[in-house]
């Protein structure tokens, strides 16, 4: 444990990947090999079972330190963690422990069933023997994430310059599904849980934005032009006559889309297709808004069949007769596909069409159609690309049209969590509505670190009222806010709602009495449905 | 009638007619320390300890007119009984007690309990009113014995070392440079910033025991800094100077690193919660031994730390100082370094 919670020490302080990669591969060398599997587990988000609830946690912790709920909730705002609060809270332990990690994640596991008697033992038995550094580390055990900033790319970097195996195989055989508590951790990076497993995803090849004139691409007729759908990208999975629906979140998503759920007749074993999951009805891609009342439900009523009827636009194919198809250029998959399912005329499975054209601007032109067609631009794949793991500069562009825009002026704000705790970094945004401001959308980022600074001292001086961790503050500061898409609210005020609001610069140039409108925004939600 | 009041200009005692750490130029101003969020340019006499008078005298002004006591002495200044002692803080840091007709006000300025080994220790004083800081006034800060987080600077000094790279301790120039130096005198050499030499010579010619340090010269080389200790002020953090060191790495000795989210936002190489504030603990007991009845919250968690005084039965109240009310910390002591490196 001591050795994990340098670990992390070490990837919390530094904002250099090499150094990060430096501090992994340094504890892949020396680290026990059943912890290295938790690690990994950790990392890509395979959490284990919580067999307690972080409320008992807290509870537990007031008790025994015997601190006022309010204070407590002060502290947390402080911290901006959970885990970290308890682990300043505590009194200094009195013994120590040289467990390693995976025994405590088997102990923890052990707890699963036991009455909270037994529970609030061990836990508070664990406390009084760790540091305030693995204390805090074994908290996060129970209750929560480790977000330190390692990408699985990052974490399969290090692994694979620590065993010397190729980074994509070690790639594919961590974001399987495999058993912390059965592998070991030769298994686990050599991949022999692999070829078994039916169910396994390949990692999405990823665009970066472009960001320089098309024409500096080359040629025209060497790129493949395609819309780029806002949905939930997605990969399709038929193997050995099982179907699996896996999200980019690398979950598993099977039973929320019924209505693809015929694709296990149609396609072929050793099938995994890549696209877009949306709401589609008469072959049309429906709005965002639209798809999102899909999303996240344990179950499905029949009105939401209806009126958010799911499809998914195939952008790719990655394995094809049971032989990964990666490595094929994109013109070979492309045909490939269009044999397999070019043909599957009234079915919600769609090929993403190429968009034809002749000249960066005739596309330039059609790319400002998009909105049009609910699609957010372009993506741009070089013909004999690839299918890339992960996010690679060259191949595969996304060139999106530019945001909505509005100018709203700043009238609350709270701190951040994380990094950002104990500075004003989350703000909340309003309009004009005649006489009054009505809050449109709440947004944390876009702001230089030094921009925070300059906010966080405005706000401390000008704070109007307090609630809690809420400040209201003397509307003035003035802020372009971007936005991907309106819609229609019943929750908010305004009675509409900005999607993935973030800030896009601070207009020092404008005062308060010239930002935008209810009534602009009302108009745009009209043009958009 | 009460024997001080909050004021724009700062603390206010009427019946003696002067001021405590003003924020504006006044006639008099009692002194508790040399950090520059408590003493300020153009009052026209200011009362503090001995040791500070060299101190504020090289920060602000040669021209100042300075009375000066030690711990323990005392002056009457309309009546009003006016004596020192002292506040662990930082070198000179003294706590400012008032008594007026059996009346006893204490004003803590900023200090801390442990004994860091070159400040004198802190000393609780009998009161019947406390004005107290609360910097780290929330329970989550609670500070490790001092040997304890020494002894991870000199390993991580000894673990850079070893890797080729070049320590840079970040610390405030006045305070917690010459406690670093004091804690981590030995084999490595240390390296400092002119801002902190200059204030080390006047602390050792006010007859402070320091250990050696080195001056860095546009002579000293890179390689004889990475084989050393070096420590510069807040102000010098983002420089190009450090950049050019060979393979620098910076470490921050400041409470505020006991957080996480504190150590990441500063984007140091590590963190060292190493404090001249009270923790939790400290004020807890700096505030029960007094024995006062009425305690006046400033700098800090002010809210936090009044509100629960009062569940625990002693009478508290929250007192806005000019600073803002959450962790200024940083911006304060900046300005003092700033001064400084001019």
């Amino acid at each position: 444990m001591k050795r994990f919670a340098k670990l992390i020490q070490q990837l919390e302080l530094s904002n250099k990947t090499n150094d990060k990669i430096a501090a992994l591969v340094d504890y892949f060398n020396y680290a026990d090999d059943k912890d290295k599997v938790w690690v990994i587990a950790l990392f890509t988000g395979k959490k284990p079972k919580r067999p307690i609830k972080s409320a008992l946690l807290k509870y537990w912790a007031i008790d025994i330190t015997e601190t006022p709920e309010w204070l407590f909730a002060e502290s947390y705002s402080n911290v901006g963690d959970l885990s970290e609060t308890i682990a300043l809270l505590l009194p200094p332990a009195e013994n120590t422990s040289d467990f390693q990690l995976h025994k405590w994640i088997e102990d923890l596991h052990n707890l699963e069933g036991k009455d909270d008697e037994t529970k609030k033992d061990f836990i508070l038995n664990a406390w009084n023997k760790l540091e305030t550094q693995e204390r805090f580390i074994f908290n996060k055990l129970i209750s929560g994430n480790f977000r330190i900033g390692v990408s699985n790319k990052m974490l399969v970097n290090a692994l694979a310059k620590q065993s010397s195996l190729d980074s994509a195989q070690i790639m594919h055989s961590i974001m399987g599904k495999w058993n912390p508590y059965e592998i070991t951790f030769n298994e686990l990076i050599n991949g022999i849980h692999v070829n078994t497993d039916n169910s396994w995803p390949y990692p999405f090849c990823l665009a970066y934005a472009l960001e320089q004139e098309p024409e500096k691409l080359g040629d025209v007729s060497e790129w493949q032009a395609e819309w780029k759908w806002d949905g939930i990208r997605g990969q399709i999975v038929k193997r050995n006559g099982e179907l699996f629906i896996w999200s980019r979140g690398e979950e598993l998503v099977t039973e929320q889309f019924p209505e693809l759920h015929f694709m296990i007749d149609v396609l072929p074993d050793g099938v995994v297709l890549d696209g877009e999951i949306l709401a589609v009805q008469d072959k049309q891609v429906l709005s965002f808004s639209t798809l999102q009342q899909r999303l996240n439900r344990k179950t499905i009523s029949k009105k939401q069949l209806e009126d958010a009827p799911i499809g998914f636009f195939v952008y790719d194919i990655l394995e094809f007769e049971a032989k990964d198809a990666r490595e094929e250029p994109l013109s070979e998959r492309r045909k490939i596909l269009e044999k397999l399912i070019g043909g599957l005329a009234e079915s919600p499975v769609i090929i993403s069409p190429a968009i034809k054209c002749s000249s960066w601007e005739e596309l330039a032109e059609l790319r400002q159609t998009s909105r049009s067609i609910n699609s957010e631009g372009i993506m741009l794949k070089k013909l004999t690309s690839h299918y890339h793991s992960g996010r690679k500069r060259g191949d595969w562009w996304k060139w999106k049209i530019n945001p909505y825009t509005v100018d709203a002026v700043m009238i609350y704000a709270q701190k951040g969590s994380g990094r950002r705790a104990n500075f004003f970094t989350d703000y909340t945004f309003a309009v004009r509505d005649g006489e009054n401001l009505v809050t449109i959308a709440k947004a944390y980022s876009g702001l230089t670190d030094k921009e925070i600074k300059e906010v966080n001292s405005f706000v401390t001086r000008n704070a109007i009222e307090k609630f809690g961790p809420v400040r209201t503050v003397k509307p003035e500061l003035v802020f372009e806010i971007a936005f991907e898409g309106i819609a229609e609210s019943k929750r908010h005020k305004a009675g509409l709602a900005l999607r993935f609001p973030r800030i896009l610069r601070w207009r020092k140039d404008k005062k308060a009495d010239e930002i935008n409108t209810l009534e602009d925004l009302r108009q745009l939600l009209q043009s958009t449905l | 009638m009460a024997l001080i009041e909050f004021t724009k200009r700062g603390i206010y005692c009427k019946q003696g007619d002067f001021y405590v750490d003003p924020w504006w130029p006044v006639d008099y101003a009692v002194t508790t320390h040399g950090h520059s969020d408590h003493v300020r340019f153009g009052n026209k006499y200011y009362l503090c300890h001995t040791l500070t008078k060299p101190i504020i005298k090289r920060r602000i002004s040669e021209d100042l007119n300075v009375e000066t006591l030690e711990y323990g002495e005392n002056i009457i200044r309309n009546g009003v009984n006016i004596s020192f002692f002292p506040a662990g803080h930082i070198i000179g840091s003294a706590q400012v007690r008032l008594e007026y007709k059996g009346e006893i006000c204490v004003i803590s300025g900023d200090y801390k309990i442990e004994d860091d080994g070159i400040t004198t220790p802190f000393e609780p004083v009998k009161c019947h009113s406390f004005v107290s800081e609360s910097t780290f006034g929330l329970p989550i800060y609670k500070w490790q014995k001092q040997e304890m987080v020494f002894n991870g600077i000199k390993s991580w000094v000894n673990d850079n070392i070893t890797q080729q790279k070049t320590s840079v301790l970040i610390a405030y120039s006045l305070g917690k440079a010459q406690r670093l130096i004091k804690n981590l005198a030995g084999d490595i050499p240390i390296y400092v910033h002119n801002s902190i030499a200059n204030l080390n010579e006047v602390i050792i010619a006010a007859g402070v025991n320091l250990p050696q340090t080195i001056r860095i010269t546009p002579e000293t080389t890179k390689d004889e800094l990475q084989k050393g200790i070096v420590i510069v002020p807040p102000a010098m953090r983002d420089s190009r100077w450090i950049k050019n060191l060979s393979h620098p790495v910076t470490g921050i000795c400041s409470g505020w690193m006991q957080v996480r989210a504190h150590r990441r936002w500063q984007s140091a190489d590590a963190g060292f919660a190493l404090s001249d504030h009270a923790d939790w603990p400290g004020l807890m007991e700096a505030i029960t031994a007094t024995g006062a009845e009425k305690v006046y919250v400033t700098h800090g968690f002010t809210a936090a730390f009044s509100r629960f005084l009062n569940d625990e039965g002693i009478e508290a109240a929250e007192v806005l100082t000019k600073f803002g009310q959450e962790d200024d910390e940083e911006n304060k002591v900046d300005l003092a370094d700033q001064n400084e490196s001019k």
